[in-house]
């Protein structure tokens, strides 16, 4: 798509939905958001910036191929679920780890499922860029 | 080291819960019975490996044929052991999955690959009917487990349903044991190699089907049908077999259609329940077992060495072989019931048996006599024509075979000497507590080689006096029966006639249903689930209380009036663009939904995938060519297709405000409200529901998302055909 127009907004709009889809996945477990809906903004974002520069130029933002980034997903969810069984729990139980824990406050509560969701966000943007790019690509 | 345990009529037994809701347990029991076949499967088995260790030695797929072996062995052993009725059909068929792969073991040979295919679907096809038949079986008796169902105190011979469960269950059992008119695929089978016939096709799997009989006969046996269908069908086997094996000039072929004779004479006798017949059976199954395992490793070896089977080109072995030759003579002495060799009692108890059941006619004892002349005069012919008259017709130079070729059956013919001589060897231990079983009953067996001088003797001289003769005029014999022969129509042609019948329909089917039009599945999807579901509606009635149902909120109305009027755009529009635009409104629309109704992640996630749809579909159909001019339904398929559309939208709805209005069960709604943040450490149910409580959902449904996009890039990645030969 040869538009000046959109491809200088694409610019600065694919940097601001990145942005915003890491928010929406870190923020996921207490408010709307998560891995799902991120990935999903994630993907959107590339695919505005493909639309604007092409498929080419979308690798390149990528810099790794959407089908590694696929697998890196499944494989960080899974790694999430056999985690705990480490120490003995059932698969995918959550195991978490709480920095600056007071006696009022929790502090920062890290988890596996925080590394489940980070899985599921990778999954969703490479499935969807990598369908996208060869879709551009190859018809 | 258990054996005395077993023999002495206790069973040992083995449990462990597989499928317990559906009443699958994996329970082995080891009963008489099942102590006499997995003995002969264990014993035989290892001489067979052995010897076939040896037979194959050069062979580059040696290890994959002795592998196949000792899963063969371990199917089989789980097929006699098996106490529960699926777990027995489970064994069934890995018997057959196993003994297609030994007899396409040669899968270079056309025709190997055929007899494995023919066996595979003939044995397979009957073990359908056997599940069905065994389910019934299980459902009437009102237990799985066969110790249970054998000792059952329903009636089971009197239920209604008693005729249609012993057809299919014998549809099993004779299918498996090459009974008439299933029988053709046992001499077909022989495509095998040598060690493989021996184990699968003389000792062990053709006797899964007259396990199967002898084990269900106290459950089923007894009554009229049973009786006749079997000695008929017994009989009809015997008498066909016979009369064919001679015809043979194959030695492994005649050797193959003397043990459907076999199986018939098996069948024959266990359609009665009288002790005697039983006992006669068991008693010929070790005998069979042993001499017609160590005459098919003889033939291997005779094949071995002289590149032949043919027994024209045959004789004179005798000087080059002779150990071969001598173990061929014991074991084919036993086949002829020459004593005083097991053979011998075996044919006794049979005239015996067949006197039994015979009082009135006399067909049973004529067809047993002129099947064993038939066997007398086949064991001379092996014996005489092969080793000691005649001179061999082969470029081969013929010498002996190693250790481990002879030992199997020479220690199989020695078996069949030593018990005949000392029967009491076997008689205590194996044969009564095997009999015991089939009868149901305990039962005192003593064997003895000499029974004085009686009926059953005196057939024995006719039968040996008639063998001869056979054996003298072999060859008029298979004139005249080639001549015969020749106008009867084979079981191969039935096969191949169903089989081609079979590929037809197929390709019918095949050919409306895919027809690789996506509109033309659509329809059909469509239109099932439209007679189905809304059949059943409709059958059913549908009755909806509406007094629950909340006046329409203001918003929400006004987008479902939007969403409707979209859908209408979709389908009237021309143009793709508008049709996809349509399309999104209809998505969007739903998000909207989600949001004036709190469902805001929900919400999210639907405007996301709503978006990238649009984008995707649009990237691609807009590079499609236009549509072709066949896409079109014309007139009357807009109709029809209308009709089922809108059929399947009121269906849907229907169905969806059914569900709607049922009081949904809370209790685990509250769940998560309650425990998601003291236990998950989320203030989100959604998420917390998507990535804690129900990981593992998410797990299978992000392994689908990789999945899908790994199939969209491959099937784009390929290019048409066409364009390859272009270029």
């Amino acid at each position: 798509m040869n538009s000046v127009i959109f491809s200088t907004v694409s610019r600065f709009l694919v940097g601001l939905m990145l942005l915003f889809s890491l928010f929406l996945l870190w923020r996921g477990h207490n408010e709307p958001g998560g891995g799902f809906i991120g990935g999903l903004v994630a993907a959107a974002a590339l695919i505005v910036h493909g639309l604007a520069e092409g498929p080419q130029v979308m690798r390149r933002l990528l810099r790794i191929d959407p089908r590694t980034l696929v697998l890196i997903g499944l494989l960080m969810a899974v790694v999430a679920g056999i985690l705990p069984m480490l120490t003995g729990q059932a698969f995918l139980t959550g195991l978490w780890m709480f920095i600056g824990a007071t006696a009022t406050d929790q502090g920062l509560a890290l988890g596996t499922p925080l590394i489940f969701d980070i899985g599921v966000y990778l999954v969703v943007v490479g499935g969807v860029a990598g369908m996208f790019i060869t879709m551009e690509e190859e018809l | 080291m258990q054996i005395p345990v077993v023999s002495s009529g206790t069973a040992l037994q083995f449990v462990t819960e597989w499928v317990p809701r559906l009443g699958v347990t994996l329970s082995f029991r080891l009963d008489g019975l099942a102590l006499m076949y997995s003995l002969l499967i264990s014993v035989i088995g290892l001489l067979v490996v052995v010897y076939s260790a040896s037979y194959f030695s050069s062979h580059p797929d040696s290890g994959r044929l002795q592998c196949l072996l000792m899963l063969f062995m371990l199917s089989m052993l789980g097929l006699v052991s098996a106490d529960n009725v699926i777990v027995l059909f489970v064994f069934w068929e890995l018997t057959t999955v196993t003994s297609f792969l030994l007899v396409g073991f040669d899968h270079k040979n056309e025709n190997a690959r055929k007899s494995a295919l023919q066996a595979l679907l003939v044995t397979g096809g009957g073990g359908l009917a056997l599940l069905l038949g065994l389910i019934l079986l299980a459902q009437m008796a009102g237990t799985y487990q066969l110790s249970e169902i054998v000792q059952s105190e329903v009636a089971l011979t009197e239920q209604p349903m008693y005729p249609v469960v012993l057809l299919l269950i014998l549809l099993g059992a004779f299918t498996k044991s090459a009974q008439f008119p299933f029988h053709f695929w046992l001499p077909n089978a022989m495509a095998a190699p040598s060690p493989v016939s021996a184990y699968l096709h003389s000792a062990t799997m053709v006797k899964a089907g007259i396990y199967l009989l002898m084990r269900l006969q106290p459950a089923l046996g007894g009554s009229d049908l049973w009786f006749y269908v079997l000695t008929s069908v017994g009989a009809i086997t015997l008498v066909w077999a016979s009369l064919v094996a001679l015809r043979q000039t194959d030695v492994k072929l005649m050797l193959a259609w003397t043990t459907v004779m076999a199986l018939g004479t098996l069948t024959m006798f266990l359609g009665s329940d009288l002790r005697i017949a039983a006992l006669a059976a068991v008693t010929f199954l070790l005998v069979h077992a042993f001499y017609k395992c160590a005459l098919f490793l003889v033939i291997g070896n005779v094949d071995k060495r002289t590149g032949t089977r043919e027994l024209p080109r045959l004789g004179g072995l005798f000087r080059t072989m002779p150990v071969t030759g001598v173990v061929a003579a014991a074991a084919a002495f036993s086949m002829a019931g020459f004593p005083p060799f097991l053979g011998f009692i075996g044919k006794e108890l049979k005239y015996e048996g067949a006197l039994a059941i015979a009082e009135e006619p006399w067909i049973i004892v004529i067809a047993a006599v002129a099947a064993n002349a038939m066997m007398v005069g086949i064991a001379l012919t092996i014996v005489i024509k092969i080793f000691f008259s005649g001179r061999l017709n082969s470029e081969k130079k013929p010498f002996e075979v190693p250790v481990a070729m002879w030992i199997g059956p020479l220690l199989l013919a020695v078996a069949g000497l030593t018990t005949g001589i000392f029967p009491e060897l076997i008689a205590r231990h194996i044969i009564e507590p095997a009999t015991s079983n089939v009868l149901a009953t305990p039962t005192d067996v003593k064997l003895s080689l000499w029974h004085g001088v009686n009926v059953p003797l005196m057939l024995s001289v006719l039968t040996v006096a008639i063998g001869v003769v056979v054996f003298l005029r072999l060859d008029q014999c298979r004139t005249r029966l080639n001549a015969i022969a020749e106008k009867l129509p084979t079981g191969d042609q039935y096969y191949q006639t169903t089989l081609n019948a079979l590929y037809r329909a197929a390709a019918f089917f095949t050919q409306k249903m895919q027809t690789g039009s996506l509109s033309h599945y659509l329809t059909i999807v469509m239109t099932v689930f439209l007679l189905t579901v809304g059949g059943t509606l409709l059958v059913q009635g549908v009755s909806l209380d509406m007094s629950a149902v909340s006046p329409v909120h203001p918003l929400a109305g006004t987008v479902i009036v939007l969403m409707v009027l979209a859908s209408l755009v979709v389908a009237i529009s021309k143009s793709r663009l508008l049709s996809i635009c349509a399309l999104g409104v209809i998505g969007s629309g739903i998000a909207l939904l989600f949001l004036i109704f709190g469902a805001i992640d929900v919400a999210i996630t639907q405007l996301m995938v709503e978006t990238l749809f649009v984008v995707l579909i649009a990237v691609v159909l807009l590079r499609l060519p236009r549509f072709p001019g066949n896409a079109h339904p014309g007139k009357g398929g807009d109709i029809r297709d209308a009709v089922i559309s809108v059929g399947v939208g009121v269906v849907v709805g229907l169905v969806t405000l059914g569900v709607a209005l049922t009081q949904p069960d809370l209790s685990i709604t509250e769940y998560f409200a309650q425990n998601s943040l003291t236990k998950a450490y989320g203030a989100n149910i959604v998420n917390v529901i998507l990535v804690d409580f129900r990981a593992l959902d998410t797990l299978g449904e992000v392994a689908v998302v990789a999945t899908a996009a790994m199939a969209v890039v491959a099937l784009l990645k390929v290019k048409p055909r066409s364009e390859d030969n272009a270029s």
